[in-house]
């Protein structure tokens, strides 16, 4: 438990279980609210039999989740959240689904086989998760100030204690970055760039995942953001 | 912060998100037509039509409200909604004058902005797709593309100006701008502009909405107040890009006599950016898809980082 030590360390004084929970302040409850929210619209999100839906509840769900990063006064940590996971992660998957297949209404063939397997999965992990918050943190009592979890706080905390974490995810994400990229190259082959003036008979645009016949040089690295353009 | 001031504040971003998106769209309705050789609205209200857009909305709020029938009923009612109150929320970050006159200091304003107008593409996305339309989902489709796109460099450029001035905090950025800011931080300020012209869907940039291929991409089908939610969303965009750029690049209330007069030298330099977006739109072309993409990916993002690059060199040099 020396991990959860220095974490209590950083973000907040430490007291003695001396509080009830019977009593609980306006602040709690609302967190307890939003925190069924949260957990009902992800519920929603994974049992709804049309595709869409799906991802306006997960939609939902993640602003839940930023608020409830507010109540606990992480605000770098709550804007990050919905930068990243409501304006980017969520918009690609619908972008996603509305260039594959997105029926108005039910899609009877929307359900996984694996369904109980996905289950059994996401109950142990959520088992483990739970038993092991539950067993560092006990009945501490972190104190939430106003400004604990600002920018200024989470930056130092962040390049001070955990660079080492942050430079590793970095490279990591880098990694997927550059997979990404490889991924969406496709084959070797590449098509020789066009003869100007003359009309060039090539394959379709966009067939065998290579560069567009028509286009007028193989495009550059592009990042995974825009493969979704060249399959449109 | 007392209730009685926090309340006060709410009203007074409300009423400035009702009103100022009619001033500018009263100004473009009159600068367009002048600067086409026309008169632009001459009756309504009866000097110089000023009340063009009063009755545009009464005209808006008599139509039909009409949801297609093979649409999704309640996402395609929700979508204006979605879409326009993201810029209620960031306009009430944005620092108008020195001395606490905004709406709430919020902490990581910049990153809150940011983040929160992000939020606005799902709306759109979910018209689109809820019209049960190929034209509005082909909307949709390159509203979400465009967006995706200049997101990028509109954080990178936002990220130069936060670097420059240590904070995220908006009020806090306009505390540390000095004036060489201005040549020093001239780039970041022309993609920020542009990408955020490129996220209102303003020309040149206004491919999903292209008339004359795909009728009014994602708002084909609606009518009605729905429709004018739409467009009110498109003018509370204007303004919410043009106070974001004087805020960053353009020293916000830094003026002579800023005290007294900051809150002046902020409308001013905010209603400058939106003529000139207004002026945009009469002198340039449409944009087609591929140039818009080309535009961002290899044009704006290279500078953005080569504006991160200078902020970084020279923040180190003078500290």
């Amino acid at each position: 438990m020396n991990v959860a030590a220095t974490l209590l360390a950083a973000t907040g004084s430490l007291e003695p279980a001396a509080r009830s929970f019977l009593s609980p302040t306006g602040q709690e409850i609302v967190f307890l609210l939003v925190g069924i929210a949260v957990l009902g619209s992800a519920v929603v999100a994974v049992t709804t039999k049309q595709l869409v839906h799906a991802a306006l509840w997960l939609v939902v769900a993640l602003g839940g989740l930023a608020v409830e990063f507010l109540l606990l006064t992480a605000e770098f940590i709550a804007w990050v959240q919905v930068l990243i996971y409501l304006g980017s992660v969520v918009v690609l998957v619908l972008f996603g689904l509305m260039l594959t297949k997105a029926p108005i209404g039910r899609s009877p063939d929307a359900d996984s086989k694996n369904r109980w397997v996905a289950l059994a999965v996401a109950l142990a992990s959520a088992g483990t998760l739970v038993t092991l918050v539950v067993d560092a943190f006990r009945t501490s009592w972190i104190d939430l100030g106003a400004g604990g979890g600002s920018a200024s706080v989470t930056g130092a905390s962040l390049f001070r204690n955990w660079v080492l974490p942050f430079e590793a995810l970095s490279v990591l994400l880098l990694a997927a970055l550059v997979g990404a990229i490889v991924l969406s190259r496709g084959s070797k082959r590449r098509v020789p760039a066009p003869r100007a003036g003359r009309l060039r008979a090539g394959r379709p645009v966009g067939s065998n995942g290579t560069v567009a016949a028509t286009a007028p040089r193989p495009a550059p690295e592009a990042p995974a953001a825009t493969t979704p353009e060249q399959e449109g | 912060m007392n209730l009685l001031d926090t309340l006060l504040r709410c009203v007074a971003t409300l009423v400035v998100f009702l009103t100022f998106p009619l001033v500018i769209g009263q100004t473009e309705h009159k600068v367009m037509a002048h600067m086409q050789g026309r008169l632009g609205p001459m009756y309504a209200g009866g000097f110089h039509g000023w009340a063009q857009l009063v009755a545009d909305g009464v005209k808006f709020a008599q139509k039909e409200d009409i949801v297609p029938a093979g649409a999704d009923r309640r996402i395609f009612q929700l979508a204006p909604a979605v879409s326009l109150l993201p810029y209620l929320f960031v306009l009430l970050a944005i620092p108008v004058g020195p001395n606490g006159f905004v709406g709430q200091a919020v902490d990581a304003g910049l990153f809150f902005v940011l983040a929160v107008l992000g939020v606005g593409v799902i709306g759109k996305l979910m018209a689109g797709w809820a019209s049960a339309n190929k034209f509005s989902l082909l909307g949709g489709l390159r509203t979400a593309a465009q967006l995706m796109s200049y997101e990028l460099p509109m954080v990178l450029a936002a990220a130069s100006v936060a670097m420059a001035a240590g904070t995220l905090s908006l009020p806090g950025i306009l505390d540390a701008w000095q004036w060489y800011w201005l040549p020093w931080q001239i780039i970041g300020a022309f993609i920020f502009f542009t990408a955020g012209l490129a996220e209102l869907q303003r020309p040149p940039f206004d491919m999903p909405i292209a008339d004359s291929e795909i009728i009014f991409g994602a708002y084909t089908e609606y009518t009605g107040l729905r429709f004018a939610l739409f467009l009110l969303s498109e003018y509370v965009g204007i303004l919410v890009v043009s106070a974001l750029t004087a805020v960053l690049f353009l020293g916000g209330w830094h003026g002579p006599m800023s005290d007294q007069l900051g809150w002046l030298w902020m409308l001013l330099k905010t209603f400058a950016l939106a003529f000139v977006v207004i002026w945009l739109r009469v002198t340039y072309p449409r944009l087609r898809e591929d140039q818009l993409m080309r535009f961002a990916w290899t044009v704006l993002i290279p500078l953005a980082l080569v504006q991160l690059a200078l902020t970084g060199i020279i923040k180190v040099a003078i500290s």
